[in-house]
């Protein structure tokens, strides 16, 4: 066999070469606050196994670099990355002085870089292979079942980030539940509203522009301000309308968050709905009404299924979008990740940020690799032929 | 003329946001009704027009440097020598895509300090997908009968990608900055939880004064901007669409 160079291995090698071998592969604190010390990775894992890790980065920089089957590349990065997500597990384990609680350990430069060309790796093969939509999903509920067995079995536990959770694991639960009910409640509320009025939309011509045109402009205004706007009114509501606070309707908290996102959601659910509706063949619509179908079956039995994997598509950008934007309600008392987010930040304290940001963007890519492999299914179904 | 409506309206928005910031004290009495009888209207903290200006320059700084990344990358992949590259680049922008701006922002601090970095880092990010997925779409559906006109006036490739592609993807590619930078101008007032410069500070101080007139004025200006933005964009779009044929 020929050996032969990837272009792109030779990018990703460097990378993994400068992150093993030059830079630093965790980080030290004597407390949560101080600044850190770099230790490399043969200091930060006990004996021979940093050896052993940097040996291995040789012979996979060697197969980066050659062109090797997609495959193999795939299952060589996700083998690494679990390497890693072990050894900085017993690097915390290492480092940390026994008995010694405020001692913090947190992955450095080095150990992000590595984890990060290995990623690329896997990303590329995954790419490459054009998985299924089914068989994305079952490699996302791998990878979160293998994650959730190392939070399990204790591997994690010296690190930062896990010390943080531990003196708060239940506010920790609390405000997940929060962010979770936030950005799913609205975008339920977006889609029961949405539907209808893209429908309606669709229909009426003469409605079109104005509701897509006032849409947009909300989406223009900054998502702090707008959570800030609705304050006054939700308080004005809440005492006014009677039974209206009974409900949980506020001026701070949750009340104006959820409004806002569910403000914010509209737009892409309205807008796919329209597109999608408009999308549906001339002729599909016709053999319709030539076999004597009424407006409401024709809506229901051909243009709704027509239409709806454009509407999905709608329904995953709002829901990642949502996600997001959860984060800024801690801003206004309406709880979320956002919560460690910004007291991180007010405490300069990293650790904390992280508790509230890796969840977030956990749960914003599992949405978006659930929700593109439902579109995938749903627009390939048998008979269609766009 | 059936423009002429909707542009001397565009004018007066524009005058109108203009004169709000060199002068806010001219619309306090507007303003007076939202807040406590003896709480500010009017931002008192630091001028209005520096804020706006500061916050302009991160977008401007942050959707260049997307534009230049996002452009050079899919000149790069659509052509054969970086084919290879064409898989990645294409997850990589999507996976950006799903990086909360919160998390951005919180995650490079530690790396680049509080400030206008983080903010620039962040926007940077948010603003590859649609400039990439743009240039794309309009380098990979460019008419073959021109390009292949081009190749046999014995251009060189360089040639071909300066005179002929880019000129005729541009009105796309501008399409994607247009939508990039409308959704830098609303994400860049997250900045301020980080120390940045720009209009989130108003919003933000409305937040905590519980100033209503703070938060409006804040959140209108970003409105504003974003909206006459936008329709700039649309003409220039369409100046150049008209230009190149593709209409």
């Amino acid at each position: 066999m020929r050996f032969r160079i990837d272009k792109l291995g030779v990018v990703i090698a460097a990378l993994l070469a400068y992150g093993a071998f030059l830079a630093p592969f965790a980080n030290f604190r004597a407390n949560r606050i101080v600044p850190g010390e770099a230790r490399s990775i043969i200091e930060a894992l006990p004996a021979g196994l940093g050896a052993a890790f940097l040996a291995f980065a040789v012979v996979a920089v060697v197969l980066i670099v050659a062109k090797t089957p997609t495959l193999f590349r795939l299952v060589l990065g996700l083998v690494a990355l679990l390497a890693l997500a072990i050894l900085i597990g017993l690097a915390a384990g290492h480092l940390t002085p026994p008995e010694n609680t405020y001692a913090r350990v947190s992955p450095a430069s080095g150990f992000w870089l590595t984890s990060f060309a290995f990623a690329l790796v896997t990303t590329d093969a995954l790419a490459r292979l054009k998985l299924s939509p089914l068989a994305r999903v079952a490699l996302l509920a791998a990878v979160a079942a293998a994650a959730a067995a190392l939070l399990m079995s204790g591997v994690w536990d010296g690190l930062s980030i896990l010390k943080e959770y531990g003196s708060r694991a239940e506010t920790f639960w609390l405000e997940a539940s929060r962010h979770v009910v936030l950005a799913l409640g609205s975008l339920a509320a977006a889609v029961l509203v949405g539907l209808p009025l893209g429908i309606l939309c669709h229909r009426v011509e003469a409605l079109r522009a104005g509701v897509l045109n006032v849409l947009n402009i909300i989406q223009t205004i900054p998502s702090i301000a707008l959570f800030g706007l609705l304050i006054a009114p939700l308080g004005w509501i809440a005492l006014n309308v009677p039974g209206a606070a009974a409900i949980g309707i506020r001026g701070i908290g949750a009340a104006p968050a959820f409004v806002a996102l569910f403000l914010y959601s509209l737009l892409p659910v309205v807008a796919n709905t329209v597109v999608g509706l408009a999308g549906v063949p001339r002729d599909a619509n016709d053999a319709a009404r030539g076999i004597g179908m009424t407006d409401r079956q024709r809506l229901f039995g051909v243009e709704l299924p027509l239409a709806f994997p454009v509407i999905l598509t709608g329904i995953r950008i709002v829901l990642v979008q949502n996600i997001g934007l959860a984060t800024i309600a801690a801003l206004i008392g309406g709880g979320g990740f956002g919560v460690f987010v910004f007291q991180g930040i007010g405490q300069t304290a990293m650790d904390l940020v992280l508790l509230g940001a890796v969840p977030t963007v956990a749960l914003a890519f599992a949405a978006a690799i659930v929700l593109d492999a439902a579109t995938e299914l749903s627009s390939n179904k048998p008979g269609r032929a766009a | 003329m059936k423009r002429l409506l909707p542009n001397l309206l565009r004018l007066a928005v524009l005058v109108i946001l203009i004169a709000f910031l060199l002068q806010p004290m001219l619309f306090e009495p507007l303003l007076k009704p939202l807040v406590q009888a003896n709480a500010p209207a009017v931002y008192n903290q630091g001028s209005l027009l520096s804020l706006t200006l500061s916050h302009l320059a991160t977008v401007f700084t942050a959707t260049l440097a997307a534009t230049i990344v996002a452009v050079g990358l899919a000149i790069l992949v659509t052509r054969p020598i970086g084919a290879e590259f064409l898989p990645l680049s294409r997850s990589l922008v999507n996976i950006g895509q799903t990086f909360p701006p919160v998390a951005v922002l919180a995650l490079a601090v530690p790396a680049v300090g509080f400030g206008e970095k983080p903010t620039l880092i962040a926007l940077f990010l948010y603003g590859l997908l649609p400039i990439f997925e743009n240039a794309m779409t309009g380098l990979s559906t460019l008419p073959p009968a021109i390009v292949e006109a081009a190749r046999g006036t014995g251009m060189t490739a360089w040639q071909r990608l300066i005179k002929v592609e880019l000129p005729l993807a541009l009105p796309v590619i501008l399409a994607g900055i247009r939508l990039s930078v409308t959704i830098s101008l609303a994400t860049a007032t997250i900045g301020s939880t980080v120390a940045a410069k720009t209009l989130g500070e108003v919003i933000i101080a409305g937040l905590q004064s519980n100033n209503l007139a703070f938060v409006l004025q804040g959140g209108l200006v970003v409105a504003v901007l974003a909206v006459l933005i936008y329709d700039a964009f649309s003409a220039v779009e369409r100046v150049l669409s008209r230009r190149a044929g593709r209409v």
